[in-house]
């Protein structure tokens, strides 16, 4: 497959902490095999650094099958990369050609402050969760599956609405980096079932409350991150969040 | 939850912009169709109206009083339009403290829905202007030339349409004021509603295209104005 190989330059966002105010390196990276995924890319680029004495380039990475939602490269102005519906540990190099030059940043969002070069701190995300995006039950026996009826409809919509990794993809796209589809789709997901039914009200006001603490901005429906997202999360549910967090706001007791 | 805190929140704050706008929207509507009389004076009418449809029509908005009400409502809902849109533009562009290199851009959506700002100051320097040429003059002024029907005497704000439009930079200047209209209804119409929280498909796919309907119907009726004005197709 040697014919197939390819010679890139890499323009790389190096900072050394968060306090740093860091700057893109140039880095060539030779004869890469077009079926190489992106990461295995960095990876071979990182032990060639690292043989030269020289800082390797921190990157998040995880499960490397698209599910986990840890890899969060910004390649070229996009989010994952430039395919539809796919994390950059999916991006392949048959994406690119002999001689392209690649840019790659980290996620641009105050909310997710930079670790290190191309690693920013999700932990924002995690506190949304927190806040309510979970039921409370008493553990026990599982129920049978016929003792909860749930529409078909509704099912299927919560089960694209949980699609969703939480990889901030939608935030890094926004140009308000706002965190609007992350939250609907934590919303939507419990809001549609109805053992999210009783938690429904505080559960929204909550994590919008959160949200807005941790300093995303506010929704303007461009629909950039539906369309970077790799779960194909849909920008119906930032509607749906929003009619959820109106009738709770509207409605609450206090 | 209380008010203030519904009302801070970053849906709160939208919900705002979105009822303001759809407002707004509602008022074009009543706008639109007030001035749209000019044309009654159009040649293929054959009517020789001289304007009188649409100075009774404006003597009416003028002088009854529910609408007066409405006007101040109107302009509550304008300045919190404005207020609020301003400072989520600014909050908006604060969240992102460093920016970078190689934008999405259209890629991920269109570039009117992402510049809703820059359209609506381009709106707004339009609004002043136009308040200035019609609203003010006709409000707090006596240099409009009266005009009497049926023993009423109202202002003749058909001559003074025909008096501003004479300057073609006027007229160009108006249709600039109706293309970023146009541009900022392309997204605000549908977008609206879906921050007011309308998520059924049915609706989006109904009111995105009633959406673009609107931004093109509407502006393109308001901008015949000033054209027909200024060439004399209803003079």
């Amino acid at each position: 497959m040697s014919s197939n190989n390819m010679n890139l330059t890499l323009k790389v966002w190096k900072q050394k902490n968060s306090q740093d105010t860091g700057r893109f390196e140039t880095y060539q990276v030779k004869n890469v095999s077009e079926e190489m995924s992106f990461l295995e890319m960095f990876d071979i680029l990182n032990e060639e650094l690292i043989r030269e004495g020289k800082d390797p380039i921190a990157f998040d990475h995880d499960c490397r099958e698209g599910i986990c939602g840890t890899c969060s490269m910004y390649i070229d102005g996009k989010p994952h990369g430039p395919w539809q519906a796919n994390t950059t540990c999916q991006l392949h190099m048959r994406a690119y050609k002999d001689g392209d030059t690649i840019t790659v940043e980290p996620w641009r969002a105050n909310a997710f402050p930079v670790i290190k070069d191309l690693m920013v701190d999700r932990s924002s995300f995690d506190r949304i969760i927190q806040s309510g995006g979970y039921i409370s039950v008493n553990t026990g026996n599982a129920v049978d599956a016929n003792a909860l009826p749930v529409e078909k409809d509704k099912a299927d919509a919560a089960f694209a609405a949980a699609a969703c990794i939480g990889c901030g993809a939608c935030v890094a796209a926004c140009k308000n980096s706002s965190a609007m589809l992350f939250l609907s789709a934590k919303v939507s997901h419990l809001a549609l079932l109805p053992q999210g039914g009783p938690e429904r009200k505080t559960r929204v006001l909550n994590m919008v409350a959160q949200m807005d603490k941790e300093g995303f901005g506010s929704c303007t429906n461009t629909g950039a991150c539906e369309a970077v997202c790799p779960k194909e999360i849909s920008l119906s549910n930032i509607s749906r969040l929003n009619g959820e967090y109106i009738a709770a706001g509207l409605v609450s007791e206090k | 939850m209380k008010w203030s805190e519904f009302f801070t929140s970053s849906i709160g704050k939208k919900f705002v912009m979105g009822l303001t706008g759809i407002f707004l929207v509602l008022f074009l509507i009543v706008h639109v169709s007030i001035n749209a009389c000019i044309f009654a004076d159009l040649p293929i009418f054959n009517a020789e109206d001289n304007g009188r449809m649409f100075n009774v029509a404006a003597h009416f908005m003028g002088s009854t009083v529910l609408i007066r009400i409405l006007e101040y409502g109107l302009f509550i809902g304008i300045l919190l339009h404005i207020v609020q849109g301003y400072a989520l533009t600014v909050k908006n562009r604060a969240a992102r403290g460093v920016g970078y290199a190689v934008n999405l851009g259209n890629r991920g959506s269109k570039w009117y829905s992402r510049s809703m700002g820059l359209l609506g100051t381009l709106i707004l320097l339009f609004l002043i202007l136009h308040l200035g040429h019609f609203w003010t003059k006709a409000r707090f002024t006596d240099q409009l030339s009266p005009v009497t029907y049926n023993g009423v005497e109202m202002h003749d704000m058909f001559t003074r349409m025909k008096d501003v439009f004479a300057s073609p930079l006027v007229v160009l200047v108006y249709i600039l004021g109706c293309i970023s209209l146009a541009y900022h209804l392309a997204h605000g119409f549908q977008s609206a509603f879906r921050t007011v929280g309308v998520h059924n498909k049915k609706y989006n796919i109904l009111l995105t295209s009633l959406g673009y309907g609107f931004s093109i119907i509407v502006p393109l009726v308001f901008a015949l104005m000033p054209i027909a004005m200024h060439f004399g197709w209803v003079a």
